[in-house]
């Protein structure tokens, strides 16, 4: 599904990833977690092709990432700050997005199980945080793609949003969807995810499932695990 | 690119300061038209106005454009788009919508004071042709500025600068050589030296057509015999069309190399 070879990548003097490989496979949930910093985001770019890495090979689905944008069809992909031109509609957005990219009907699936209805004559900088976010859900999933990218998904959403997300998540991973998932909160990480892929220092430190973390580590669950991964590493 | 250009135009023609530039070309004007009784006359004022004001509405919106829509623009560059029609529907969206401020907004009065039964036409067509240039010029240079500054401040700066540089400074400079140098023959390199700015090459290129030359003395002369020919015509509108190309190029160059 996604491969990476001997990725690095440089912002000025600052080393973010260094010689990173990585291979996913096909259909499953994978986080990646790591301290702030660790080059989470900047991977994600890569991916995407925002960020253009200084050295490495990426493919995703087979396709190098260098040769053109059209692999981008085949991504969702949900950006961690839900930052939209303001004086657009919540409406307008949704229909531009379309009209960009390909047309689609799941749209209005996703507002009505975000309950976001009320909002879509409203402008976007009018919008609060948690609605932002809920927009950005809906844009994010309403094309069907295979591969799922989802940049810190609960920021700012209230419980019964959160349950909804994880329902709809757990959805389109029976639909056999690759969706790979940073988020710092531990307890949403080992509830959803099947596999853990664990930055430090622009590297991958570990990959594997959430109990091969915790005999690694011998830690009798999952937060200490990540926590003594932190420690240890005095990260 | 058409999609993205379609999106950035309506967005621009639904802010406020595209009216507000509008109503300011169309107040001016009326104005002018008022002040000078006169269609010729008009159009030589005019000009003064526009050698100066476009570049600078140019490079302020730019810039602005470009630091205002950064969200959008990520926002696009995650979808399956190349990134140069993303760049360059942007930059064609504010230099469209800000030609046809330019050009509606001085075309209205000027039409109905009775345009096409005058001479000045020509003259007239020519002025909207180089303030449309420079406005492409501009905002192309702007969107280079701010490709390359993340900082808005020191964008906005530089862009102030460049627009100060070449509509003031540059002329100064320019007066201060062939002052020192008098001595020389000089009309090569006066020719040469107008070209290389597109504030003066559009100057010159109207001053000249205006057919008021002879206020210009010995190099009004020599510029006379080149920019008055055809050729001379044709030579300062490739140099205008180069003054867009070389930006536009620069801006798909940069943006394929940019982080976000």
């Amino acid at each position: 599904m996604v491969s990476i070879q001997n990725l690095h990548k440089k912002f000025g003097k600052n080393q973010v990833l260094s010689g990173l490989d990585l291979e996913i496979s096909e259909g499953g949930i994978f986080a990646v977690l790591g301290p702030n910093g660790s080059g989470k985001t900047t991977l994600i770019k890569c991916l995407l092709g925002m960020v253009i890495p200084n050295k490495g090979q990426i493919s995703v689905l087979g396709e190098n990432v260098k040769n053109g944008s059209d692999y981008r069809h085949k991504i969702d992909y949900l950006p961690q700050i839900a930052n939209f031109p303001s004086n657009l509609k919540v409406k307008e957005l949704i229909k531009m997005i379309k009209d960009l990219r390909e047309n689609t009907t799941l749209d209005q699936d996703l507002i009505n199980l975000f309950k976001l209805e009320p909002f879509l004559d409203k402008k976007l900088g009018n919008l609060s945080g948690g609605t932002k976010q809920k927009v950005n859900l809906v844009l994010t999933f309403m094309f069907d793609s295979p591969l799922v990218i989802l940049d810190e998904p609960t920021s700012g959403l209230d419980p019964i949003s959160l349950l909804r997300l994880k329902k709809l998540i757990q959805a389109q991973k029976m639909s056999g969807k690759t969706i790979l998932i940073t988020s710092h909160i531990m307890s949403f990480v080992e509830e959803i995810s099947d596999e853990i892929v664990f930055l430090l220092e622009g590297k991958i430190y570990f990959k594997g499932s959430i109990d091969e973390l915790k005999n690694k580590t011998k830690q009798p669950d999952f937060e200490h695990a990540i926590a003594s991964i932190l420690t240890d590493n005095h990260a | 690119m058409l999609k993205i250009l379609k999106y950035s135009f309506y967005d621009l023609m639904r802010s406020r300061w595209s009216y507000v530039y509008f109503a300011f070309y169309l107040l001016l004007g009326i104005v002018l038209l008022f002040l000078n009784n006169d269609l010729s006359k008009a159009v030589i004022t005019l000009m003064n106005v526009i050698i100066v004001l476009v570049p600078l509405i140019g490079t302020i919106f730019g810039v602005m454009y470009y630091y205002n829509s950064k969200e959008f623009t990520e926002l696009l560059l995650a979808q399956p788009l190349k990134r140069s029609s993303i760049f360059l529907g942007q930059y064609f969206g504010v230099a469209i919508s800000l030609s046809m401020s330019l050009i509606l907004g001085l075309g209205i009065p000027f039409i109905f004071y009775g345009l096409f039964e005058s001479s000045a036409i020509w003259d007239f067509s020519l002025l909207l042709i180089t303030g449309t240039f420079l406005t492409f010029i501009f905002t192309a240079l702007a969107f280079n500025i701010a490709l390359s500054n993340e900082n808005k401040i020191k964008g906005f700066g530089y862009a102030i600068l460049l627009w100060l540089f070449l509509a003031i400074i540059y002329d100064g400079i320019f007066l201060m050589t062939l002052i020192l140098f008098e001595d020389y023959p000089l009309d090569k390199l006066s020719l040469i030296g107008t070209m290389l700015n597109p504030i003066d090459l559009s100057r010159t290129l109207i001053l000249l057509k205006l057919d008021i030359s002879a206020l210009l003395g010995y190099t009004g002369a020599v510029f006379k015999q080149f920019f008055g020919t055809n050729f001379g015509f044709v030579v300062s509108i490739g140099m205008l069309a180069i003054w867009v190309i070389m930006p536009v190029l620069r801006i798909v160059f940069k943006s394929k190399r940019k982080d976000f």
